[in-house]
């Protein structure tokens, strides 16, 4: 018996020492990045320049770069100097529940910040503003959405471009017929081939991939925004403390000016696998949002009703 | 759980979710009733084909065996969809890509029909070379012609003795239709992955996918036992535990 009070007493001293020295309790992120040495990240495979993969199939885009300052940040906080990166590959159909499910533990793509989405995850203060445009190959003589009368779309599944050009197509009652693809990549196919007539997607990533098209200049972007697309690094929800975190490190970089340099890296100069230059520089709306972050998020469908 | 979602409006095109989960059923059954025809009456004659004794015959149905069963049905719906229309003729290739009434409906069904039918060849074949070879003799003796052979002797047998082999390929079809989401046919997982994005009720639309997929191929299995006692011969073959 004096054995066993003996050694709960010492039990509680450990924990009365040990508990001042962590600090704060760690909770969810960050204690399980704590615990398992690891952080995960998802990243896209064809959102360029945000997140792709490169002719060595690694991860690389501007929102991987900022990503990188959060896990910098991160093992700043844990003092885990030697903490791992592993990359995950997700769609823009498995990206919520992959994140919500813990696999990852942030995404760092072309995720627009959705009203709707906030039920299921958390955003990181926006880092681009875009909006829904259509690619279309210039032969075709598409100049705008009404011209979609009859035609074949194509979309990515799982977009916010998705919903907002079906509301589109029931409110003008343009009788399109709409063909769904698992990725960019396949949409933008399905048009180079000839199997859809126009793309609707984020004007950004379709400067992307005309970029990456074998003929670039066969194609045009077209169309007024249909959609206001904020994008931002997708967390779980109800895990104040990394949310906390990663809102700091991005306005950090807001505040010190680095992102300029990121987004210069991005969106001025020449970037793999092609060396193209999208020449893209930063508008307005960004810069009103870098000089007061914020994760407000937009109604899905945009200007349409759904 | 919360089921109730499938009564809600769907997000496009009227109706409720539960609509998209019939539609998806429709299609898969669609695409796989149909791609089943294709691969019983192709693989029905490849099978025999493989069995005759002219090389003429025999080699290019093995090819055709070795390259539809060998390349990974992913691949070959994309095949069929995306670089099929590039390789014929221009004009056919344009109304392959715009004019042809749901392409990427017929692709799939016939993607999946002659990949199946690869699978089936073999079912047949291994039926067919199952009989003693005494029988095809006993027939040739008789002054039967080889056709007459097939057609009185080995068929009828062969057929009944791979029910059940075929029985496991007809179901793997419903499960392999699958497939033809990649290629844009809104089907049953289609259909439960749509509502699990525009609802984010994952765990509802997938097991109500899996339900029915189940019941489909019960139903399936129950048909072909039926079909399997009807056929059988008294006092031959399968009359196992009877």
């Amino acid at each position: 018996m004096i054995r066993l009070g003996t050694l709960l007493c010492s039990m509680l001293a450990a924990v009365m020492i040990a508990a001042p020295a962590a600090g704060q309790e760690l909770t969810g992120t960050l204690k399980k990045i704590k615990d398992t040495g690891v952080v995960k990240i998802g990243h896209r495979d064809a959102s360029i320049p945000f997140s792709y993969l490169d002719d060595k199939q690694r991860p690389i885009g501007y929102g991987v770069d900022i990503c990188l300052k959060i896990v910098d940040a991160i093992k700043a906080e844990l003092k885990m100097p030697k903490l791992k990166i592993e990359y995950v590959p997700v769609t823009s159909q498995t990206r919520i529940p992959i994140l919500t499910g813990g696999n990852i533990d942030m995404e760092c793509g072309s995720t627009t910040n959705s009203v709707e989405r906030q039920k299921q995850v958390a955003f990181a203060p926006t880092y681009f503003m875009t909006g829904t445009k259509l690619i279309v190959k210039k032969s075709s003589g598409i100049k705008g959405y009404d011209d979609l009368k009859g035609k074949t779309v194509v979309f990515t599944q799982g977009t916010t471009n998705e919903r907002v050009m079906k509301a589109y197509n029931d409110e003008k009652k343009l009788g399109i017929n709409f063909i769904p693809a698992k990725d960019h990549a396949e949409s933008f196919l399905a048009v180079e081939t000839g199997r859809a007539v126009a793309f609707p997607m984020d004007d950004i990533l379709l400067y992307g991939l005309r970029a990456s098209a074998k003929k670039p200049a066969d194609y045009q972007i077209v169309g007024q925004f249909l959609s206001d697309d904020p994008y931002g690094i997708m967390l779980r929800k109800d895990d104040p403390a990394f949310k906390k975190l990663v809102g700091k490190t991005v306005t950090g970089l807001y505040k010190s000016g680095e992102i300029n340099k990121i987004y210069s890296k991005w969106f001025q100069s020449k970037i793999p696998p092609k060396g193209i230059n999208l020449g893209f520089p930063m508008s307005d709306a960004l810069k009103e949002l870098v000089k007061n972050p914020n994760d407000k998020g937009v109604e899905a469908c945009g200007k349409m009703k759904c | 759980m919360d089921f109730s979602v499938f009564l809600q409006p769907a997000f496009s095109g009227g109706g409720t979710y539960l609509d998209w989960v019939l539609s998806g059923t429709k299609w898969t059954l669609l695409v796989s009733i149909l791609a089943w025809i294709i691969a019983f009456i192709v693989g029905s004659v490849l099978g025999v084909l493989r069995t005759t004794p002219l090389a003429v015959l025999r080699a290019p149905a093995t090819i055709y065996v070795e390259v539809f069963r060998n390349v990974p049905l992913l691949v070959q719906m994309f095949i069929w969809y995306f670089v099929l229309p590039e390789i014929v003729p221009p004009g056919m290739g344009d109304w392959m890509k715009t004019r042809m009434p749901m392409p990427e409906f017929w692709n799939a069904v016939l993607c999946l029909g002659f990949y199946t039918a690869s699978r089936v060849a073999e079912q047949v074949r291994s039926g067919i070379q199952s009989i003693p070879i005494g029988q095809t003799y006993a027939g040739l003796a008789m002054g039967l012609t080889r056709g007459q052979v097939y057609r009185h002797v080995l068929l009828p047998m062969g057929y009944r003795i791979v029910i059940p082999p075929l029985t496991s390929e007809f179901l793997t079809i419903f499960k392999n239709s699958s497939v033809a989401l990649t290629i844009g046919v809104l089907e049953l997982t289609a259909q439960a992955r749509q509502i699990s994005e525009y609802t984010f009720r994952t765990f509802e639309a997938f097991t109500v996918a899996t339900v029915i997929y189940v019941l489909i191929t019960l139903a399936v299995t129950v048909a072909m036992r039926a079909l399997e006692n009807k056929a059988r011969v008294p006092g031959y073959i399968g009359s196992a535990g009877k």
